[in-house]
Parts: structure tokens; sequence; C-alpha cells
């Protein structure tokens, strides 16, 4: 194992119906620290499953997570302090609907970093100054355009200050003139060096600011490369025709 | 027209003023909402931990691991379904009878015997109110709670029951109404409620109408009086969603 692997996952596989399903079937892979992973594939394909499995929102039937060395599949390890270090954004944002947009991003981190209220709102409020939403801090989630749901959605996450973010097609529920204020909030996270997982269908923002792509079918990493070379010199057959069909 | 008048005067003052009878009345109603009062809390909580308790059985017992924990689930999901099942299928009149006669019979202290069994009895309508309301808040938001490292309680308790009680707050209010009327049974047990107050009055003048119609006429305000406070709270709650 490299020094810099944040996330090691080995042999994971997720069966349902006494393995006659296989959403993940034996995936092995490193997520370095810094590093911009995009997964793609066809719906089905087990991309989703896999992205929940990483914080085991999902059991995996077999397999092991290392996050930081630790086997989070292990059930001794306490996954509510190691899910504190991964924050996670969903396709329907799931916003707290019974708090306002700062409760909902000050409750875990004064219930579980034990923060004052004061340093919360603070943080909460930083973070909210650089998605443009400092305005809406008292506002409930009902009162926002789904743009802003997942704005705040995100800023949510990384007030627990996470080591990874891991993104569940962030940009699917969204209408069309939407995706891009959450994809610049993406990719400036990017930039700033977050470590990113993130499920998408947009093909150019994998192209843009994924620093590997991953492409996969039936539960397996069929083929896995820089944006550059998979979407120009793809080598699967399965992955020439998905990218036929998305591109 | 005015001898009708003169006469139900005489009534009244027969009913209420004579002998200071609407003392009854009044003890009676103070009777009746300290049962009540006291039985909605207690119903509310036995009600929310019945609730989780069936709630989490149902979602999480399949995939727990084996061990004396799930074995402790296993009981206390039984012991809850047995006493929904119990207390939904007799009468409650009969219940407080049984706390009164049977298991508290050492005890006199009627008031009390009364709020807990009126407590326990709507604590099982008010269990499978509330684990409707549950299982009515979208999964998506205990999923957010527990990705942020917030345990099942905490999440629980932060995000989805206050959701599901605001859901839910309707057929609550239903259940309350209900309860401050079934406390009119508390007569069988020798406790001086609203109702068995208008009995006594009428016992004590041999006249029915006034009495009667007085406490009925009680009930009703107090169900007005509650609904009013009911949709106002409803209202409140409801600035969460524009």
């Amino acid at each position: 194992m490299n020094d810099n692997v944040l996330i090691h996952v080995d042999g994971l596989k997720k069966y349902y119906k006494n393995g006659k399903i296989k959403a993940l079937d034996g995936i092995t892979t490193d997520i370095r620290t810094g590093e911009v992973v995009v997964i793609i594939g066809p719906s089905g394909s087990g991309k989703s499953t896999f992205l929940r499995s990483l914080n085991l929102l999902e059991m995996p039937t077999s397999g092991s997570i290392y996050l930081e060395g630790t086997d989070i599949t292990d059930r001794r390890t306490d996954i509510n302090l190691h899910r504190q270090k991964m924050g996670m954004v969903f396709q329907h944002f799931n916003l707290f609907n019974n708090l306002t947009v700062m409760k909902n991003m000050t409750l875990a981190p004064m219930k579980l970093l034990k923060l004052s209220e004061e340093d919360a709102r603070e943080r909460a409020l930083s973070l909210l100054k650089r998605v443009g939403l400092e305005d809406r801090a008292d506002t409930y989630p009902s009162q926002l355009s789904g743009g802003q749901k997942q704005r705040i959605a995100i800023v949510r996450a990384l007030c627990m200050e996470p080591d990874v973010m891991l993104f569940d097609e962030p940009t699917s529920a969204l209408d069309p003139e939407m995706v891009g204020e959450v994809l610049d909030v993406m990719k400036r996270l990017a930039a700033d060096g977050m470590t990113m997982v993130i499920v998408t269908h947009e093909m150019g923002f994998a192209r843009e600011v994924a620093s590997r792509v991953v492409f996969m079918d039936e539960g397996k990493i069929v083929e896995e490369n820089t944006p550059a070379e998979l979407f120009n010199n793809p080598q699967s057959d399965r992955l020439k025709s998905f990218l036929a069909k998305v591109l | 027209m005015s001898q009708w008048l003169a006469r139900q005067k005489a009534q009244f003052i027969l009913c209420f003023i004579d002998d200071n009878r609407w003392k009854y009345l009044w003890n009676g109603l103070g009777a009746t909402l300290k049962i009540t009062v006291f039985a909605v809390f207690l119903g509310i909580a036995i009600g929310v931990v019945a609730a989780c308790i069936r709630f989490t059985y149902d979602k999480t017992f399949q995939t727990m691991r084996p061990g004396p924990g799930k074995v402790l689930f296993w009981l206390a999901n039984a012991v809850c379904k047995v006493y929904i099942t119990v207390i939904r299928g007799t009468p409650v009149v009969v219940q407080l009878m049984i706390s009164y006669f049977i298991i508290f019979a050492s005890s006199n202290n009627g008031i009390l015997i009364a709020t807990l069994s009126f407590g326990i009895n709507s604590g099982a309508y008010v269990a499978e109110v509330i684990r409707s309301g549950i299982s009515s808040i979208d999964p998506g938001q205990t999923e957010a709670g527990r990705s942020l490292g917030l345990n099942y309680v905490q999440t629980m308790w932060y995000i989805v029951i206050p959701q599901a009680l605001k859901n839910v707050l309707p057929a609550l209010a239903n259940e309350f109404i209900a309860l401050l009327k079934e406390t009119s049974v508390a007569g069988y047990v020798a406790i001086m409620d609203l109702t068995k107050a208008g009995d006594i009055i009428r016992g004590r003048t041999f006249s029915a109408f006034m009495p009667l119609i007085a406490v009925a006429l009680i009930y009703l305000i107090l169900v007005m009086f509650f609904s009013r406070l009911v949709s106002l709270l409803e209202r409140r709650l409801r600035s969460s969603e524009r």
C-alpha cells in the first residue's frame, strides 16, 4: 500500500437475493489523497452502490474497505467516527427539512466535534459565503431552489472538515440551468485539493476535473485511466459502446 | 313563555347554586383535566418509544448481527407488539377497572391510577400513529444524518422524529380529543370527574336536564379550545414549509 492512499478497497462484493443479483462483483481500487475520481457507467452498473458502500450506507456482502489504514467493514470499528471524515452529497440533496440552513450545517459539528454554537456558526457562515448563499442562513430548505439546496448540502458536509467527499449523482435531480452552479462549487473544491469520489453522468465535467475516471459495468471496474486516455482511447468494447451513446 | 323561563331559572338555581352544587362540576373538571393532561404526556412518551422500537425492528432486524443485543431487541419488539395488541383489543373501562381493583388494589389514589391507565391506553394508539409518521419520512433524511456521523438515536431524535410528529399532528390531536372524552368512564372507579359530577347533581336534585347538558357543554368547549390550540400549533410548525 502506498503512503498517500486514503481509501483502499479490497475485493468488495455486494449481493442481493442470495447472490442472484451481484450489484458489486469484486471491486479493488485505491483512492489517494488529493485525487478526484469520477465513476461513470450505465445505470445498474453498481456505481452508486459502490459509492454508498464507501461509508457503509450499503453494507457489503464481503471484501474490505480501509480508510486511512483502518478496516471500516470490521464490526469492531466505530463507523460513526469514520463517517465524520467522509462527507457525502446525495442526488436528492437530503437537507434536513425541519431545520434552517444554518442548523443543517451546525448540527453535526456541534454534536460530534463539540464545537460551540458560536464557532459552528462562524464556520458555517464562511462556507456559505464561499458558495454565495450567506443570505440564506435562516431559511428552510423548502424555500430554496434545487441548485441552492445542493450547494448547501455540499457545504453542510464540508462543515465537518472531512478528508474525502463522496458525490452520488449530485446534478442528476437538477434543472439543467442549475447544473452549472453546483459543478462550479465542485470544481473549486477540487482545485483546493479536496479528495473527491464522484458518480456522475456529466462527461464534460469528468473530462475537465477528474484525475482518474473509472468505468464500471455489471458490478465490476471495466476500465480506469486518466480522462484524456479513457475518453479518447477506450480499450474495451463495452466502454466504446457506452461512450458512443453518451458523448 | 315567562312561566317556562321561570321554571328553568328555578331548575338552574336548584342544580348549580343551591348547596354550592356548581363546585361538583368545578372539581370534576379539575380531575378530568388532570387525568387527561398527564395521560397525554405519558401516552406520547410511551408512544414514541414503542414506535421507535417497532419501526427500527422492522427496518433493521433482518440485517442485525447475531448476539445478545439481537435477542434483547427481539424481546423488546415482542413486548411492544403484545402491549399494542392487548391494549387496543380491550375496552378502556375494563383496563381501568383491572388497574383499580386488581393491579393497584392496595392504593386508593384514584386520579393517579386513572392517569396511568389512560396514559398506557393512549400510548398504544399513539405508538401506531407515530410509527406511520416515521415511516412517511424519506429514508434520505436518515442517510444524510448517518453520513455526517450522527448515530442512529441522534438521527432519529434531531431529524426524523420532529418531522414525523409534525406530519401526524392532526392524527395525534384526534387521539387526544378521544382521550379527553374517554376519561368520562373514570366514575366507574369512584373518581369524581366531570361526568360523575354531573351525575351526582342529577342524583341529588332528581333533575337530569341541567347537569347533563352542562357537562356536555363543558366537554364541547374543552374540545373546541383544544382544536383551536392544535391548529395554531400546526400553523406555527408549517413555517418550515414556506
